[in-house]
């Protein structure tokens, strides 16, 4: 799906050649540090490399168009970023972003159910804890259905029990979907229980 | 009825003892700010009298070449206040938007309403041009100020909303969608409130000058009806120049923020 040669990022990231595969669950791991975002938003496009080349689906990065790219492979950020509205409004936006007609209730319904929040559809979304709107943010990537979910820390705001269930629900549903997760993770759980391909990255020697 | 008052040098200086005396009072109050007042009460007239006789020198040798220098002299000089009136650090791409906002604005501005609503002939008539242009070309330029401000402090601090509509697939222009329409309604606030309290809370400047130099009061309002739809005009022209083309200045070719 991926393939990355000699890419650079400032001195944050050095990779000589790294293949993602298509369909499977990666996770990617390593020290706080090391560069594990920077490689997330450099999948996304968010940010370029200094140098080397991106590919996807065997096409550089920069032969892209930037947002269609964005609509294929879809980020979800550490920390939820929540827009201002109800938590439906918060759940539909994606679809306004990315220019797609919304989808039915029954579709939402099964978004939050995965992601097991179970919370009134028309609370203003600011009032939501930290780990439901975690999950909230999910449910909307969950909603669009990209080619590649790019997770990261997906579960870092919701408790052991809780990330190991929403997780396995969300792999279930990228896997019934015939999708690629590319996750960045500290839990050894989650690599344990859902991984298929691991990449490790090392701090970068200063 | 006197037509208007010519004022004698006695009265003129009477307009000055009031201030000297409130620079007393300013200055008895322990407040330290008699220096300023002085200093910008002098400025104020030097600037005055010349302008009145530049103004007087042309007004007297009616050509377009004056009338087009002296609005290009009166934008030059409102687009660098722009630029040193923000705080904030602006980048070269922004100061051209500006300068590019202004001009556009203010000349489409201007022309339509010199030529269609005023009907002004010759077209380059200074009496009538310098000072519609002027009323525009100041109120533009406080209205681009805020818009400036409200869009770049925008764009700092919800640049975490605008990278998270990024990575879902919008377009630069849908991300800062809600940072652009702030910016365009801090700019048209000022505008929008004067008029508002036009008439009731304040007389206007262009009235009550017309007034006191003996113009009826109904011939000031249509002028300055009309002025103030001019001016209305001009600054949400010229703001939504800039607000369109600003918020592209904060992403590159490839939809990535900058800041």
């Amino acid at each position: 799906m991926y393939t990355l040669r000699g890419v650079k990022y400032k001195s944050i990231l050095n990779i000589d050649q790294l293949e993602i595969p298509k369909e499977r669950i990666t996770c990617i791991i390593g020290e706080s540090g090391s560069g594990k975002t920077t490689l997330l938003k450099l999948l996304n496009h968010l940010i370029s490399p200094d140098e080397g080349q991106i590919l996807f689906q065997n096409r550089p990065l920069s032969q892209w168009d930037p947002i269609v790219l964005r609509r294929k492979v879809m980020m979800l950020s550490q920390s939820p970023v929540i827009f201002e509205g109800s938590v439906r409004d918060n759940l539909l936006i994606g679809f306004k972003f990315c220019e797609k007609p919304q989808v039915g209730d029954a579709k939402i319904q099964e978004a939050i159910k995965i992601v097991q929040l179970n919370k009134d559809m028309s609370l203003n979304a600011s009032f939501l804890s930290g780990g439901e709107k975690q999950r909230l943010a999910m449910a909307r990537v969950l909603l669009l259905e990209p080619n590649v979910f790019l997770l990261d820390e997906p579960s870092s705001a919701l408790d052991e029990e809780t990330a190991q269930s929403v997780m396995e629900q969300m792999v279930k549903e990228v896997k019934r979907l015939k999708k690629t997760m590319i996750m960045v993770t500290h839990s050894k759980a989650l690599v344990q229980g859902f991984a298929e391909h691991i990449i490790e990255i090392k701090k970068a020697m200063q | 009825m006197q037509a208007n008052i010519d004022l004698s040098i006695w009265q003129m200086t009477a307009a000055y003892i009031f201030i000297l005396v409130l620079i007393v009072i300013v200055r008895f109050k322990g407040i330290p700010r008699e220096k300023e007042i002085l200093i910008s009460s002098l400025r104020m007239t030097i600037q005055l009298v010349l302008v009145g006789y530049i103004l007087a020198f042309v007004f007297e040798h009616s050509h377009p070449v004056y009338t087009l220098g002296i609005i290009t002299i009166m934008l030059i000089f409102a687009i660098n206040n722009i630029f040193n009136r923000t705080i904030l650090q602006l980048s070269s791409e922004i100061k051209k938007v500006i300068a590019l906002s202004m001009t556009l604005g203010i000349l489409a501005s201007i022309a339509y309403f010199v030529l269609i609503v005023l009907q002004v002939y010759p077209w380059y008539e200074p009496r009538y041009i310098i000072p519609i242009a002027g009323m525009i070309i100041g109120n533009s330029m406080t209205g681009i100020s805020l818009g400036v401000k409200t869009l770049v402090e925008g764009m700092t601090t919800n640049k975490q909303l605008v990278e998270a509509a990024l990575i879902l697939g919008a377009s630069p222009k849908m991300a800062s969608e809600q940072v652009v329409k702030s910016a365009f309604d801090a700019a048209m606030m000022p505008t929008i409130n004067s008029m508002v309290g036009m008439g009731i809370v304040f007389l206007p400047g262009m009235m009550t000058g017309q007034i006191l130099g003996g113009a009826s009061p109904v011939i000031a309002i249509e002028y300055q009806i009309a002025v103030m739809l001019g001016i209305v005009g001009s600054v949400s022209l010229t703001v939504l120049l800039f607000v369109q083309l600003g918020y592209k200045t904060f992403f590159n070719s490839r939809s990535q923020i900058k800041l």
